[in-house]
């Protein structure tokens, strides 16, 4: 076939919807590709061994898998914090890490609030727009109070973090990762601290935030209803070493509720990854 | 803002108004002891004067004593801000290599555990200026706490804020200003407290070591001085000032503490239960 008509025909595929294989379709290229990552730390002890993984635009997935299967060693890796021993990852197309290059936001929500003691809310909210320095007051002040709102919080820009409950404080990381209207946000077990009640609240308003400002997010957990209730995929890892054992594709239509938590289909991807969770703590690879 | 959604752990300051009164009661009847002790034994006043007799000296030797504070009073403040500045900065400095601070550290704990006595002649003998040779003497007493604490403060910063402001792209300077400095506050009052203190014995041992005299004359020299002379109430008063120095340094040392960490630090704030 000729040249030009395979390259037009190359282009116009990688224009279309593209199923990976996981009952998920996706346009164009993915924004982040892990390929064959290793990492190792000086003592021997191997985090993470040939872990591949594709995230495309929009996408919701979630790292599940035993205690020390590398799922924050991952996570820290893909937000360029963490360096690799072996293979490589591509940030939109590229190996250049993501904190080098400023055309990209990337927003990190650690397992705790990770706030600023000393700063009222509204400062810890706007701070990554002052480190940037680019945007004038006006402008910051009206960001921050569109995210306080956006979590619930308007009313409290002038609270220190220690006058708030655990989950207004996670609320208030959340706000703070919107704020820059990230490319990716990556979650580390934002929500393990919390009771239920709190973390069902805030896993809703989460799918909201990620439904309406159409958020990539690489989500960390070890509850499985979590996983599945936010998912669009999920990514099940086995421990020693820490490696990617099977992805599954929630396939249930966004938004969410109550009634998707209490339909079969929900108890279906629920079995579906326990199964899946049995054989990562057994150490076993499981058939895609 | 305050709202009824606030959790319970909502923080009120310190109240030291209701420790006040045990501490003047004891005060109090421990003066009273003391005069009861000196009358029924009818002690000389050279041997142990009572209250009432230091009292009388502080109000007849009024301008002595007044100089004698002023002077010690410059002495301390001086030492003080001295080695706060110098503090800081070496902490800054230790605080940029695990290397550097682990090679330099024990020879500032050398300083530390070296009498100061034993280093104070060699000061006055190598500074000219008396006044300066006081003020070092005094700053070296104080040096350590503040490096030791900042030191520690500066090192102590939450990992994951750390990382986020990496995440961030926060310059050095705006990681050191916005997020270790602040961070640091707390270690580096708890140090200031401790420090203030020691300003002040460094600066008495070093007017004991140095002996000025005339109008450089501070709380320690007039103590001396009136040791040789017999004047054993004014000894007293001076002892008094000197322990009224440091009890007022500290207690503003607590009350900037207070005021700059108030709303957010642990231990300036008591939990409601």
């Amino acid at each position: 076939m000729d040249t030009a008509v395979l390259n037009a025909l190359n282009t116009a595929r990688a224009e279309l919807p593209r199923c990976d294989g996981k009952g998920l379709y996706h346009r164009g290229a993915p924004i982040i590709q892990v390929d064959n990552v290793s990492k190792r730390y000086a003592n021997g002890t191997v985090a993470l061994e040939r872990a591949r993984l594709e995230i495309w635009s929009g996408d919701f997935v979630t790292l599940i898998g035993p205690s020390g299967c590398g799922k924050s060693t991952l996570l820290r890796i893909l937000s360029g914090l963490g360096a690799v021993t072996e293979g490589s990852i591509q940030w939109w197309g590229e190996t250049t890490p993501v904190l080098e290059r400023p055309d990209q936001k990337l927003a990190f929500v650690f397992q705790d609030p990770t706030l600023m003691p000393w700063a009222r809310v509204f400062e810890n909210v706007a701070l990554p727009l002052e480190l940037k320095g680019t945007l004038d007051r006006a402008t910051i002040q009206r960001k921050v109070e569109e995210v306080l709102n956006l979590v619930g919080l308007g009313a409290f820009q002038q609270a220190y973090p220690r006058e708030l409950s655990g989950g207004m404080q996670m609320r208030v990381s959340i706000a703070r990762a919107l704020v820059t209207e990230p490319n990716l946000m990556l979650m580390d077990e934002p929500f393990g601290a919390l009771d239920e009640m709190t973390r069902n609240k805030l896993n809703d308003d989460l799918m909201r935030i990620q439904h309406e400002r159409k958020l990539t997010v690489v989500f960390v957990t070890h509850s499985l209803h979590e996983a599945v209730y936010l998912s669009s995929r999920v990514v099940v890892m086995a421990a020693r070493p820490g490696r990617v054992i099977a992805e599954v594709g929630i396939d249930a239509p966004f938004p969410r509720g109550t009634a998707f938590r209490l339909s079969a289909e929900y108890l279906q991807y629920m079995t579906r990854l326990s199964a899946a969770l049995d054989a990562a703590s057994r150490g076993e690879e499981i058939a895609p | 803002m305050k709202s009824p959604d606030i959790s319970r752990n909502a923080a009120r300051q310190v109240n030291w108004g209701s420790s006040k009164l045990p501490v003047l009661a004891i005060g109090v009847g421990l003066l009273a002891v003391w005069q009861l002790v000196v009358v029924a034994l009818s002690l000389p006043v050279y041997v142990l004067p009572g209250p009432l007799d230091v009292l009388k000296a502080l109000y007849a030797d009024s301008d002595l004593l007044f100089t004698g504070l002023l002077f010690t009073l410059k002495v301390t403040v001086l030492a003080f801000a001295v080695a706060v500045l110098l503090g800081v900065a070496i902490s800054f400095l230790l605080s940029q290599s695990r290397l550097l601070e682990q090679s330099v550290m024990p020879y500032m704990v050398i300083l530390q555990v070296t009498p100061i006595v034993a280093i104070a002649p060699l000061i006055i003998i190598w500074v000219s200026n008396t006044f300066v040779a006081l003020v070092t003497i005094a700053s070296i007493t104080a040096l350590f706490p503040i490096v030791s604490n900042m030191t520690l403060g500066l090192r102590s910063v939450a990992p994951n804020l750390q990382s986020l402001f990496r995440i961030y792209r926060a310059s050095n300077w705006q990681t050191l200003t916005r997020l270790k400095l602040k961070a640091a506050l707390p270690y580096f009052f708890a140090g200031a407290r401790i420090s203030s203190g020691l300003a002040l014995i460094g600066a008495v041992v070093a007017e004991f070591v140095a002996g000025t005299g005339g109008t450089q004359s501070g709380l320690a020299y007039i103590i001396l001085e009136s040791g040789v002379q017999l004047k054993v109430p004014r000894m007293f008063a001076s002892l008094f000032l000197i322990s009224l120095t440091g009890i007022v340094l500290f207690a503003l040392m607590v009350f900037i503490s207070n005021r700059v960490l108030g709303a957010w630090h642990e231990s300036t704030v008591k939990t409601e239960h």
